[in-house]
């Protein structure tokens, strides 16, 4: 994987200075809180419900067990032993004090991670597919691409202070795992004619409101790609509303201005920036970066002790039934540990897991660890015939969960748990449907089931591509739960439909339930997943389960 | 027509640890909620927020939050308030953890 240069090493130690250097002077009064609040954002730094948190980049979602295990080693020494991953490939400290941070971000530079861009009006996190390098059906790996575009805008100085965050997400691969129609830009790697190229999506989000990416640019050379990004950005930079915070996202340009005079002006900005752009320098530097991403070197080896455990042990069948992935070499798989135990807190690992999860990257997985926007940890690179050992390892750290895909595997945002935007709670409504299904031992005969879950509008929890969407909002001074569904966030993104009026919080768990009952009542077979149910009939049926009171044939 | 004023407290979350305090009527600044001043009156509530903004090398982002009289001082009456004042439903961390 790629690894820092002496260049990101000095630059992460100045940048590290700087901000010791702020917050000494916030805690001396030399800063007001006005003066200290950007300065903070911009290394990661909140002040939320209970605490401050820090949120820490883990570029396009790749890590190695030295990584990992510096992790963990924040979440015990400056937190309170865990660590949160989010739905943009981060992880979250929920308890630091200010005092601690400065030596917290020396931590993590010590092993090449920072917060920087995590917060902010700036180019955030690039996020990638967490399967690259490793899936079956990917056509490249986004990655160098990824790390590419992470130098390219970190402290571009040309878009520290522009009218809103701006996220990017790339896919090598015609399966879209990265959500990339719901980012500002999202980038999808195709080929034509032999020709490795880049898609540009333009004006996704998910947030108040909810939009799907629409194509930009058809086909863009690696040449012309960092030009044509970076006359996008300038262009919703001077041309994009400043006047309201809920209308400055890209999205909204594209909207209110049209996709075609925005081409047109991104066309026109590209030709003077291309002409100043150093492509052969890029085309050097991306070889550069690629050969850093190299493929491990796969073995060959019998997977008959695989093939033996999978026969003889059904927790290991069913394990392996759902949380293992196709991979591109033969003997390998992509494993997914779920951090989604029915009744914990999604995303959430402690820091002895997370030295586990190291460990076993390090012994069996080619030392590298992916994180995946749908908050689950990946060992992309596994020969089969280590799987039991795995298997049995993770078992013993509470972390073989059999649930990939399925119901329990909810993504659910912090939720007003620790989030100071939010306005209800997100966590105890996913601990509660998990649980709720694990007692009805429905989990496996239900099949694939996203369901995701946001505590505010703002949507972290991507509840509009969720087949099942749950909105928390406060409706006159109560928690109220809306449920959208239909929402899509693969390649062929959808944003949910909303059933109708909302739900309270003791009723929620119980309108899951008759919404999947539902489901199972209706579908054509057992092969035939919820999403597709729904494809084929529509609301109306599951509008009648959800609101049993309204529907006119009612007793 | 003006809206009738409700019962606040001052509050804020600490500068060095973070977590959520509030103001007391001898101006200490107390990590419970039935410590802090409850203040009934609209002018005298504007006079204590603009008490507690004049101390930010101690506290960050005070606002006046609803609460009422309860027996043995100030409670929330919304639920923001309540979490506030207690910490996260997944973890007994936080203030809760602390009583």
């Amino acid at each position: 994987m790629y690894r820092y240069t002496e260049f990101d090493h000095a630059f992460l130690a100045e940048r590290n200075a700087q901000f010791r250097a702020q917050v000494e002077r916030r805690i001396d009064g030399s800063l007001t809180e006005d003066e200290f609040k950007p300065l903070r954002l911009m290394n990661g730094l909140y002040l939320q419900l209970h605490a401050y948190m820090l949120r820490v980049a883990i570029p396009y979602g790749t890590l190695n067990s030295a990584q990992m295990r510096q992790l963990a080693y924040l979440a015990e020494t400056w937190d309170k032993g865990y660590g949160h991953f989010t739905t943009r490939q981060n992880i979250q400290y929920n308890w630091p004090k200010l005092r601690d941070v400065p030596d917290m971000l020396d931590a993590l530079a010590e092993v090449g991670l920072h917060a920087i861009q995590t917060s902010g009006n700036t180019i955030r996190n690039v996020t990638a597919d967490h399967f690259a390098g490793a899936a079956a059906d990917e056509i490249a790996d986004p990655r160098p691409v990824a790390e590419l575009l992470r130098q390219w805008s970190t402290d571009h100085p040309e878009f520290q202070f522009m009218p809103r965050k701006f996220k990017i997400a790339i896919t090598g691969a015609p399966n879209d795992r990265a959500v990339t129609a719901a980012h500002d830009i999202g980038l999808r790697i195709v080929e034509r004619d032999g020709q490795i190229g880049y898609q540009v999506w333009v004006g996704g989000g998910l947030g108040r409101t909810p939009m799907i990416a629409k194509v930009l640019a058809d086909f863009l050379t690696l040449e012309d790609l960092i030009p044509y990004l970076e006359a996008t950005v300038a262009v919703w930079n001077v041309i994009g509303r400043r006047d309201n915070k809920y209308k400055a996202r890209i999205k909204i340009l594209v909207h209110e201005y049209g996709l075609e005079n925005l081409r047109a002006e991104v066309e026109t900005e590209f030709a003077l920036r291309k002409s100043l752009y150093d492509a052969a320098r890029a085309r050097d530097l991306l070889s550069e970066i690629t050969a850093s991403f190299a493929p491990p070197a796969f073995e060959t080896a019998p997977v008959e002790g695989f093939d033996a455990a999978y026969a003889a042990d059904p927790l290991f069948r069913s394990w392996a039934d759902t949380n293992l992935s196709e991979h591109r070499a033969d003997g390998y798989a992509i494993v997914s540990i779920s951090l989604k135990k029915q009744g914990a807190t999604p995303g959430d690992a402690t820091a002895d897991q997370m030295r586990v999860m190291a460990d076993l990257a390090a012994e069996f997985g080619h030392d590298e660890l992916r994180i995946s926007h749908e908050q689950n940890v990946i060992l992309p690179h596994v020969h089969k015939r280590h799987l039991p050992e795995i298997h049995a390892r993770l078992r013993a750290a509470d972390l073989a969960t059999a649930n990939i895909g399925l119901i329990s595997d909810i993504i659910a945002c912090p939720g007003m748990d620790y989030c100071a935007l939010a306005t209800a709670r997100s966590i105890p409504v996913a601990q509660e449907i998990a649980t709720r299904f694990e007692d009805l031992k429905l989990e496996h005969d239900i099949g694939p089931l996203k369901i995701k879950i946001s505590g505010c509008v703002n949507a972290c929890g991507h509840h509009h591509v969720g087949h099942i969407g749950i909105l928390g909002l406060d409706r006159a001074g109560v928690e109220n739960y809306q449920i959208t569904l239909g929402g899509d966030g693969t390649e062929d993104a959808v944003i949910g439909t909303r059933t109708g009026p909302g739900f309270s919080y003791d009723q929620i768990v119980p309108a899951i339930e008759r919404l999947v009952m539902a489901y199972l009542e209706l579908r054509a077979d057992a092969g035939e997943a919820f999403l597709q149910t729904y494809k084929r009939l529509g609301m109306e049926p599951f509008k009648e389960a959800l609101y049993p009171e309204a529907a006119p044939n009612a007793a | 027509m003006a809206r009738e004023f409700t019962p606040k407290v001052v509050t804020a979350n600490d500068l060095l640890e973070g977590d959520v305090v509030y103001l007391t009527a001898d101006d200490r600044w107390s990590r419970r909620l039935n410590e802090a001043e409850l203040i009934t009156d609209e002018a005298h509530a504007t006079i204590r927020l603009l008490d507690a903004e004049r101390q930010p090398d101690t506290i960050v982002g005070a606002y006046l939050a609803d609460a009422r009289a309860a027996e043995g001082g100030p409670a929330p009456t919304h639920f923001r308030e309540a979490f506030r004042m207690r910490g996260p439903s997944n973890y007994a961390h936080g203030k809760q953890a602390e009583a």
